[in-house]
């Protein structure tokens, strides 16, 4: 069973019907004991880091999520959820769950025709094979819409990148954490097979 | 870099799809959610829903329709067409779309677009505008106005001044609609087109007159547009979606093709 971490975050509606058409069981809990227990846990989100951040600590998730964390539990975090796993974002100067080392930056591009947000089809390249990103092949694009972009201070945790006035990690991860930038759920069968990947992964 | 999107507009009226031509004189030509789902398998890269219910009793056989979409079609589509507030736009991202669709109602009040904004971030809110070709005047200095109520009622507001002010306002995208292309097949308003992209810094997808692949290339590289709607060309069984692809790839486009 797959525990879709709700915390107001946009997409998790999205993320859900995804699992739901690909006939993989999940629940959607805003119950920090449920992620604790979870087999395999989805970190989804669309928003802001800041409020992000404050709805997980009210709800006390951020803990719940650290030690789901520390005890192996598989987890997917997607966007916004691919950001806060870091130690800090330049968005609303927030501290974050501090999963992974490293920081959320802003895109910071010169040529005035690359627009911010980045928001579109863009091509993912493999750096680093990994099983949730096993099926990809050159060019493959995914469903990409944010302003920041995870940094972690381990360039051997960058999996994936893109590219957007230069290369920007696009997929992230550590032992049981994996995490992307893009929208699995809105990428098409590339990215649906992504959260296929997902709940077949033994770590 | 960013792939060049193409975008399908689906007219729905009670539920039913529609092609507008000329905004006069719609006809039914069948179900929007199988024609998202058709368009989603040849590889489309976004759905934008509008809704033409005349009656307001009938708005809810649309959330209906955007959450069946929602359920079967995993790419990003927007539902406009009625959204009056903040509340209606809430109604149709809960329901499933990714963005809504502010037209006619963000001209009356374009609070709205500042208020959607606020609620649910700039990517979630696109502004559209149907605009007609007019004499240039102090008024409409870029010789184009901005029309509401189907292009029936010309505002007295300049095109690619609005476009801006939606900008600052907090939209995401602009859909840019010429009246005078829409439904003639003759290809869409490059000028237009072209003047708004390159008085804004957000995504300008272009609307209305695509009627060959060619056009689409144009309105993508003259026009300065970052995606184009196509419908009838789609809609009429004329090309497919990776025929589109095809031909604008093969052209040196940047283009979302999707593997077997």
């Amino acid at each position: 069973m797959i525990t879709i971490v709700d915390y107001k975050a946009g997409n998790l509606t999205s993320v859900k019907r995804a699992l739901d058409h690909l006939g993989i069981a999940n629940q959607v809990s805003a119950d920090p004991d449920a992620v604790r227990k979870a087999g395999k846990v989805i970190f989804p989100g669309v928003g802001a880091a800041g409020a992000a951040m404050s709805v997980l600590k009210e709800r006390g998730l951020d803990a719940a999520l650290k030690e789901a964390f520390q005890k192996g539990t598989p987890i997917l975090g997607i966007c916004i959820g691919c950001q806060i796993i870091l130690s800090h974002s330049e968005e609303d100067d927030t501290d974050c769950l501090d999963l992974l080392p490293g920081a959320c930056v802003r895109f910071r591009v010169s040529d005035p025709a690359l627009k911010i947000p980045h928001m579109g089809w863009n091509a993912v390249s493999v750096l680093r094979p990994h099983p949730l990103l096993g099926h990809l092949r050159p060019g493959d694009e995914f469903y990409f819409v944010h302003s920041y972009y995870p940094q972690p201070a381990d360039p051997t945790q960058v999996y994936a990148e893109s590219e957007h006035g230069g290369p920007f990690p696009a997929a992230i991860g550590k032992d049981n954490l994996f995490a992307v930038q893009f929208h699995v759920e809105k990428s098409g069968p590339v990215g649906l097979r992504v959260l296929e990947n997902f709940a077949k992964w033994q770590v | 870099m960013l792939s060049k999107r193409i975008i399908s507009c689906l007219d729905v009226r009670d539920g039913k799809l529609a092609k507008s031509v000329k905004f006069v004189d719609t006809k039914d030509i069948g179900d929007p959610v199988a024609k998202a789902r058709e368009y989603y398998a040849q590889g489309l890269d976004e759905l934008v829903f509008y809704d033409i219910t005349a009656s307001s009793d009938n708005r809810g056989i649309m959330l209906d329709v955007v959450s069946r979409v929602a359920e079967q079609v995993f790419i990003p589509f927007s539902v406009g067409g009625g959204l009056r507030t903040v509340e209606d736009c809430s109604r149709v991202l809960l329901a499933g779309a990714e963005k809504v669709n502010v037209n006619s109602a963000a001209v009356k009040n374009p609070g709205l677009i500042a208020e959607a904004s606020a609620a649910f971030g700039a990517q979630a809110v696109v502004l559209s505008m149907d605009v007609l070709r007019v004499p240039v005047t102090a008024q409409i200095p870029s010789g184009y106005e901005i029309v509401i109520n189907g292009g029936r009622t010309p505002m007295g507001l300049d095109a690619v001044q609005w476009a801006q002010r939606g900008q600052e306002l907090g939209a995401g995208e602009l859909v840019i609609n010429s009246i005078d292309a829409d439904g003639t097949k003759q290809g869409y308003e490059l000028t237009l087109t072209r003047k708004i992209a390159e008085a804004v810094s957000i995504p300008v997808i272009a609307s209305g007159g695509g009627g060959k692949p060619e056009h689409l290339y144009d309105v993508l590289t003259e026009g300065k547009a970052d995606a184009a709607l196509v419908a009838s060309m789609l809609h009429y069984g004329e090309y497919t979606v990776s025929e589109l692809k095809e031909y604008l790839m093969g052209r040196g486009l940047k283009i979302r093709m999707v593997n077997g």
